[in-house]
């Protein structure tokens, strides 16, 4: 509950307000960026994510360092839990680009 | 030093160590509490103690939002649970905490249909797909958890799904920092400040620890190297005879926090007048309520919930470990009675919780060779 995971905003969706597709590490969930509404995510940009919420922008470089950082904390596992057990909304996520 | 191949800079790490060595003066202890329980997890696994001197003494936060919490809240969760209908949806560190009755996990084995979610999102999405069941979300955590369980409620609210309900355990940093510094036991310098919470709330509400108590306050990252640059900002601080709020994790963390989110709590829950803290007691103005504009959806309006007020286990030290007067291995239950295999304490559950973080890391500590200076 208390990870923050750093991901990158693919696409922002439009099915409903605020929920974009983000990937971790090669994982794709939907996650909602409704808390970012000051300066709306966009595609490309690195966020961090907490319970399913983007709640801050990073860099690319921190966000690296972010995921280092969780792996050394032995919390990688219980990350891409977190984000794998995401299933926001009914639909599937969709494929890649 | 073992781990310090897995540092980004190793040098860096060496140079900080040194320079906290300069700036200690070797005829005063030092005692800076790490408020968030990320903090002391990261502090335990770097084995950071070995590169500060003795007289630089880090004390560990409540900041650990299932160890704050008290047994009679999982306990009300609980009954809850027990309603017929109801589907009871936590994140999986509420899992073994344990309550007077046993953990949820217990009650699971028990027949109560009791679901681990990862986001209050999660949990709308159980209720939508089981229209003829109500879904109770046990609501925890500080700043960092409330925005989301609030942009929940207001798409609840706006979607008009009745079949939903959150039982909010959400607490505030603030108040908890107060009555930590009001205790009379309790003797402190500075602080760590935490660094996610801080990204909502920014670094303003801290400001009178600094003006009123004059103690510096630093918020600080979580790599080992943002802790030990945190504690070089506030022995400099210190050195100066300055109380200022500083922010290290200015790369992540924004002044003015994240005023969406902000927003978002505020519209959704207020202030309660006073919330239980486990080893801290009542605090005021330290939780977070729903708003009765979205009673609806308030498990505590809607269950009448019995309110449990239950006693921690006896011999259990939870409480002064929560507010750093005792050290974990001081319990007379640690290590003994209670472990992360069968806690007795949410302390020990929480990888956050300081018992699990001095259990899991302390062992090894004979290996590690101090990192020269
Ligand atoms: S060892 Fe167990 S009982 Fe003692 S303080 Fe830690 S969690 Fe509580």
């Amino acid at each position: 509950m208390c990870l923050a995971i750093p991901g990158q905003i693919i696409e922002i969706l439009q099915e409903r307000d605020n929920l974009a597709l983000v990937d971790v590490v090669g994982v794709r969930r939907k996650i909602d960026v409704g808390l970012l509404a000051e300066e709306p995510a966009k595609p490309g940009d690195w966020v961090l994510i907490h319970v399913g919420f983007a709640m801050s922008r990073i860099s690319e470089e921190d966000a690296r360092e972010q995921m280092r950082l969780l792996k050394m904390m032995g919390e990688h596992a219980a990350a891409m839990e977190e984000i794998t057990g995401y299933g926001l909304d009914d639909s599937v996520a969709r494929g890649g680009p | 030093m073992k781990y310090v191949d897995e540092f980004r800079d190793p040098e860096l790490i060496a140079g900080a160590s040194r320079e906290i060595r300069r700036l200690a003066d070797p005829g005063r202890h030092y005692r800076f509490m790490e408020v968030c329980g990320g903090h002391t997890h990261a502090i335990y696994r770097f084995g950071l103690k070995d590169l500060l001197p003795e007289n630089v003494e880090l004390i560990h936060g409540p900041g650990c939002p299932v160890c704050v919490l008290p047994m009679g809240r999982i306990d009300d969760g609980l009954f809850m649970a027990a309603q017929p209908d109801v589907i009871f949806a936590a994140f999986g560190d509420m899992m073994r905490v344990p309550g007077a009755t046993g953990s949820p996990l217990e009650h699971k084995a028990r027949g109560r249909d009791i679901r681990i979610v990862y986001s209050p999102a999660d949990a709308l999405k159980l209720a939508r797909a089981n229209p003829d069941r109500h879904v109770m979300f046990f609501a925890i955590g500080f700043e960092t958890t409330a925005p989301s369980t609030a942009l929940t409620l207001l798409r609840v609210r706006a979607e008009g799904i009745r079949n939903f309900s959150v039982f909010s355990n959400h607490v505030t940093i603030i108040p908890a920092i107060r009555a930590i510094l009001d205790s009379p036991d309790m003797r402190l310098d500075a602080f760590i400040g935490p660094g996610h919470v801080s990204t909502v709330i920014g670094c303003r509400p801290y400001e009178w620890i600094a003006r009123n108590e004059r103690k510096p306050i630093v918020v600080s990252g979580f790599e080992p190297l943002d802790i030990l640059q945190s504690i070089v900002m506030i022995l400099r601080q210190m050195k100066d005879g300055r109380a200022e709020v500083e922010n290290q994790y200015a790369r992540v963390v924004p002044w003015e926090g994240n005023r969406a989110a902000l927003k978002a709590i505020g519209e959704v829950f207020e202030l309660r007048p006073y919330f239980e803290w486990r080893g801290l007691g009542f605090i005021s103005q330290s939780a977070l309520r729903i708003r009765d504009s979205f009673a609806a959806w308030d498990a505590e309006k809607h269950f009448l919930t019995p309110g449990v007020r239950v006693t921690d286990p006896k011999a259990s030290q939870c409480g002064e470990v929560l507010k750093g007067v005792l050290k974990p291995a001081d319990c007379k239950l640690f290590g003994n009675e209670c472990t992360p295999e069968h806690p007795i304490g949410a302390l020990m559950v929480s990888s956050e919780g300081s018992c699990a973080a001095y259990f899991n890391y302390e062992h090894r500590k004979s290996e590690l060779v101090t990192v020269s200076a």
